[in-house]
């Protein structure tokens, strides 16, 4: 029988940290890569194109993210693929990032004034010219702070990947609590992690937020 | 590959089971988490330093964890202490503590952009400070934040797929059930999905329906 120090479980969780941060940034470049194109889709796209976004966001965001993992595992499964909880997950997560930025980087946009537009068009700017010199960078400014904030329910979101079997640092508690016998330090412990990863992103989107909002008052 | 949907289908008293299961909680936590956040609001905005202080660090704690290590801390953690709890009460109490975070921000939002005048007013009709908070400022606050509220219970709603895992037999946990008699996974998980899809859309109406008309008035 071996015994278990504190220093064992701290010290085993912070190594399954480094999946959580791995998964984390996976999801969130790659959600930002397919949330930018699904943008420019819509707003270059005609109609068709801009309702099969909407719906493409409604059933990620009215859908568990539990559930969404569970059919990137078994789906790819289905397609012959040899899945592994690392390809589910990330696949599962980048979707789930994608429709959330793209909804949240829409309204950024949308809240460029029409005049904007407008006058760029009448500048005889192309749509790449239109989006590069006039509203992208107006639009940036206003989506960095949501955006920032969005990354704290992606580190969030990749606790859920250790039901499939994804050993990060939800699944690596789970694990060390049932060696150890100690459940109430180990995920006390796991929360903490957890905790000092997202609340100086929580801070950080906080602090950016209210700059934006200095800036345009 | 084929598709079985009725395999899946045919197994619909465990699924309704579980709906029911999901809804239920869903209420619950609806109802005592939205209580928890009023009164977290009104200590984040009037509260005693200490309460103020305290409930900031709830809110946060909450906000900057996920919502299945809360869960798991409630369920597996707590007994090591001496707190034993079934799933049900585990659930139930993570899911309230998780929503009472979230809706004491979103109140206190709505609650700091009461105009100080109407308080003044309030105040000055002879109204207690109690009345002034629940028919001046609580009803216009709620009004303000309604829409962001709506999608945090949608999003708690949601969230609990997760006390599947701790086997509370709601939705989620009747599609593993489902599939783990019949193999058939990816229906299962599908036919799940679209009732999670279909409970969110009909959720979002009927709170746009209620809000107006129990909680502040048109």
């Amino acid at each position: 029988m071996t015994e278990f120090t504190s220093w064992d479980i701290v010290r085993n969780l912070l190594l399954a940290v480094r999946w959580t941060v791995v998964l984390s940034l996976i999801a969130f470049v790659g959600g930002s890569v397919v949330g930018a194109a699904l943008l420019a889709l819509r707003l270059r796209g005609g109609k068709v194109a801009q309702r099969c976004i909407g719906g493409y966001v409604q059933v990620f965001q009215g859908t568990p993210l539990l559930m969404q993992l569970f059919l990137g595992y078994f789906g790819l499964g289905l397609l012959g693929l040899d899945v592994s909880p690392w390809t589910a997950a990330a696949l599962a997560l980048t979707l789930y990032t994608s429709a959330y930025l793209t909804e949240i980087w829409r309204g950024c946009v949308a809240s460029i004034p029409k005049g904007q537009w407008e006058a760029s068009t009448s500048l005889a700017l192309s749509f790449g010219e239109q989006m590069r010199h006039v509203i992208l960078p107006q639009a940036v400014k206003i989506a960095t702070a949501p955006t920032v904030g969005f990354l704290v329910q992606v580190i969030k979101g990749t606790a859920l990947a250790s039901v499939i079997g994804f050993v990060e640092l939800t699944k690596a508690g789970s694990m060390i609590a049932n060696v150890t016998f100690r459940p109430f330090t180990v995920f006390a412990c796991v929360a903490l992690f957890y905790f000092a990863l997202c609340f100086p992103i929580s801070l950080f989107a906080k602090t950016l937020e209210r700059k934006t909002n200095v800036s345009r008052a | 590959m084929t598709f079985d949907f009725w395999a899946v289908l045919a197994e619909w008293p465990l699924l309704l089971q579980g709906l029911a299961w999901t809804l239920g909680l869903t209420v619950v936590a609806t109802l005592v988490g939205m209580a928890v956040g009023i009164g977290g609001a009104w200590a984040r905005a009037w509260g005693p330093a200490p309460l103020r202080w305290a409930v900031g660090v709830y809110v946060e704690l909450i906000r900057n964890t996920p919502f299945i290590v809360q869960l798991f801390f409630i369920f597996f953690g707590l007994p090591a202490a001496g707190v034993m709890l079934t799933p049900i009460t585990a659930s139930l109490i993570a899911m309230v503590l998780n929503l009472g975070a979230y809706a004491t921000e979103i109140i206190r939002a709505g609650l700091q952009a009461t105009p100080r005048g109407q308080m003044e007013a309030a105040v000055s009709l002879a109204l207690s400070p109690a009345q002034v908070f629940w028919r001046v400022v609580l009803p216009p606050a709620l009004k303000k934040v309604w829409p962001a509220m709506v999608s945090q219970i949608i999003i708690v709603m949601l969230g609990s797929a997760v006390c599947g895992q701790i086997s509370v037999e709601e939705l989620s946990y009747a599609a593993n059930l489902i599939q783990s008699r019949n193999f058939r996974a990816f229906e299962a998980y599908i036919i799940a999905t679209l009732a999670y899809l279909a409970l969110a859309i009909l959720a979002r109406r009927l709170f746009n329906w209620l809000g107006p008309r129990f909680l502040f008035g048109k």
